[in-house]
């Protein structure tokens, strides 16, 4: 197993920063290039909540991801520090987040301009064949994954 | 690639010209041309995505907003985009039965003239 491991402040700068590195790092463990937008766009998500989770509550802190290959999947984490209740604060006045994607209703049910971080995590859901949150007082771990090629970073380095 | 826009009116409708990625760092200047559009009076948007090369949740969330505010004048808001790559975020959120997703300017120009 080969895992590269990335810190970044709560910027939104930093993001397509980290979408790179995780494409790029994605392309060399083997993954379809078919599925390349997927983890771009995943990853993006999950970076994207997280900076905006530490802005609201924890601007200092740092972002982590880790990247590794295992038993050919590419496995990306990306964990935050913020209390994981920012989907409850976000909808404290709706029924709650917009679990149901229902076409022409989506856009009434939409708090703000933004689509907060519930509908990220729905959005890495469908990208993403294999997904986990756990979520905690401490913060909010995503993991996810994709079929990659079985000798991972060696076959390439 | 920074978030490059451009804009200009015809016949009524407004076509703003992206070009680039539309994420949580640059999606604010989208927002702000919009809502700059609208409260010049700019009520029928047509945005050309044919040139954006990533567009996230924070960008989708942008263009509802876009919408909300033309709607409350009678406007439209509508897209042209033909890449697969960002047409899938929009079925994946179902927003394709939101937005008027057209293949080329022309194509909508033509919607657009019909509609009037």
């Amino acid at each position: 197993m080969a895992t590269v491991e990335l810190t970044f402040s709560a910027l939104p700068a930093h993001v397509r920063t980290a979408r790179l590195v995780a494409t790029a790092i994605a392309r060399r463990t083997g993954v379809a290039e078919a599925l390349l937008d997927e983890v771009r766009l995943a990853v993006g998500e999950a970076c994207s909540r997280a900076v905006e989770a530490h802005r609201v509550h924890c601007p200092g802190e740092p972002i982590r991801i880790e990247l590794c290959d295992e038993s050919g999947r590419f496995e990306v984490t990306v964990t935050d520090s913020a209390p994981s209740d920012d989907l409850e604060q976000a909808y404290k006045d709706e029924d709650g987040p917009p679990v149901a994607v229902n076409g022409t209703e989506l856009a009434s049910l939409l708090p703000a301009d933004t689509l907060m971080s519930g509908f990220g995590i729905a959005v890495i859901a469908a990208l993403a064949d294999d997904v986990e949150v756990f979520p905690s007082a401490k913060g909010l771990r995503i993991r996810m994954s994709w079929p990659a090629a079985a000798t991972g970073f060696a076959a390439t380095g | 690639m920074d978030l490059k826009l451009d804009h200009h009116t015809e016949d009524r409708l407004t076509i703003v010209e992206v070009e680039g990625e539309i994420d949580v760092y640059t999606a604010p200047r989208l927002r702000e041309l919009l809502i700059d559009l609208v409260n010049k009076g700019n009520f029928h948007l047509l945005v050309n995505m044919e040139k954006v090369d990533f567009l996230d949740s924070t960008g989708l969330g942008v263009l509802v907003g876009g919408l909300k505010r033309v709607r409350a004048h009678d406007g439209s808001l509508e897209l042209v985009c033909t890449q697969e790559r960002i047409l899938k975020i929009f079925r994946i959120t179902g927003l394709t039965k939101v937005f008027g997703i057209y293949a080329s300017v022309e194509e909508a120009k033509e919607a657009h003239g019909r509609d009037k």
